[in-house]
């Protein structure tokens, strides 16, 4: 039976180089992180543009669902770790899910 | 592209034992070490970049590029010249060296470092294993193995190495856009340090005791840049170095540069060096 209430909850999305991804997966390991959905993307940023041409060149964008603290412990750790010298944006918005319980 | 290189190399080795091919394993390793060594204090002192990106840019050079490597050996067969078959084990074993000496020289050998995240990048890159894989593959299975797989991977390789090529080179196009701020002194780098590798290259061809084709296929492999397997490692253990000065010089200028005269440069100056030693 699927549950008919709507559950508010957050959606933690963060825009880098695919360089660092396994280095972030392990950093998700650690910090308890239940699921996680990587997609392909290409931009441009203050750090110059990453057009998806071949693997150097190339970024990702993750998203995380989780509660709150959860997303601020992640994002706060993702800061401290790789803002200084990778091109990454983090931000966090409000969505609704159907099983609280699955994040 | 990278498995039938492997797989080539693998079956000449499949002929060969291995301890006889060690000296040359054992000196392109130290060859390798030796072109990021000599690298890098050109670009911190006369190109007066940062530590960490002098670095950077010198494993770059230190290693090799497979692409290069693979029109070397396009080149090699139109022109009908030989040389020596197990040049690809040698090509994995010059991606190496580079990448260990680039982090050593920007870093120093400190705990910080985390080693298990660069071996698993720099061994388990996609490059590495194809290329290594093929290697084994063809060594295990030898020649009459893999007769029944040549169609796919050695009688296409030309076609497939042509699609890369126009791939590559769009892909070099649009470093070439970033060149304009980086300048001359980048420029000038990426065109005269692989001619100076090719020659430390043939260098050791003649130590080695390897015919013509092999000295401009090691010259060729000294010479070429990586653009896969180093900028992917080095963005991780050097993070501090920027990534664009590196890739516009290893693929906007020099794969550009070996692809189109480097290749048969280098050939021209085995060829000069080997008459200059035999007489």
């Amino acid at each position: 039976m699927m549950e008919d209430k709507i559950h508010n909850i957050k959606v933690l999305t963060i825009i880098t180089e695919a360089s660092i991804e396994s280095s972030l997966i392990d950093d998700f390991e650690s910090l308890g992180v239940n699921g996680f959905t990587i997609i392909d993307a290409r931009g441009k940023g203050r750090r110059g543009s990453r057009m998806g041409g071949w693997e150097s060149n190339s970024n990702i964008r993750i998203e995380i669902i989780c509660d709150a603290d959860q997303a601020k412990k992640i994002s706060t750790f993702v800061k401290d770790k790789y803002f200084e010298n990778y091109a990454i944006v983090i931000y966090i918005s409000d969505s609704q899910v159907f099983r609280l319980d699955k994040f | 592209m990278l498995i039938a290189i492997g797989l080539k190399g693998g079956v000449e080795l499949a002929k060969q034992s291995l301890v006889s091919l060690l000296p040359d394993m054992v000196a392109v390793i130290f060859m390798g070490s030796l072109l990021t060594l000599i690298a890098y204090p050109v670009l911190l002192y006369l190109g007066k970049f940062k530590v960490g990106d002098a670095a950077s840019i010198a494993a770059h050079y230190g290693s090799v590029s497979v692409g290069t490597f693979a029109v070397a050996v396009a080149y090699y067969g139109t022109k009908n010249v030989f040389y020596e078959e197990h040049m690809p084990l040698l090509l994995v074993l010059l991606e190496i060296p580079a990448i260990l000496v680039g982090i050593i020289l920007a870093k120093g050998i400190t705990k910080n470092t985390q080693w298990s995240i660069v071996f698993h990048e720099v061994f388990l890159g996609k490059g590495i294993v194809l290329l290594v894989g093929g290697l084994l593959i063809g060594w295990i299975a030898g020649p009459e193995g893999i007769a029944s797989i040549e169609p796919l991977f050695f009688d296409l390789f030309k076609g497939v190495l042509a699609i890369f090529l126009l791939e590559m080179g769009l892909i070099a196009a649009m470093q070439v856009g970033s060149l304009k701020n980086h300048g001359v002194f980048l420029i000038a780098f990426g065109i005269l340090m692989p001619l100076f590798s090719a020659v430390i290259g043939c260098l050791f061809g003649i130590m080695l005791g390897m015919s013509v084709g092999g000295m401009g296929m090691l010259a060729t492999l000294a010479a070429s840049a990586s653009y896969i397997a180093v900028p992917a490692a080095m963005r991780i253990s050097i993070p501090e170095a920027n990534p664009t000065l590196s890739l516009t010089a290893s693929l906007g200028i020099t794969f550009s540069f070996n692809v189109i005269f480097g290749i048969p440069i280098y050939l021209k100056i085995a060829e000069l060096m080997h008459s200059t030693i035999t007489g």
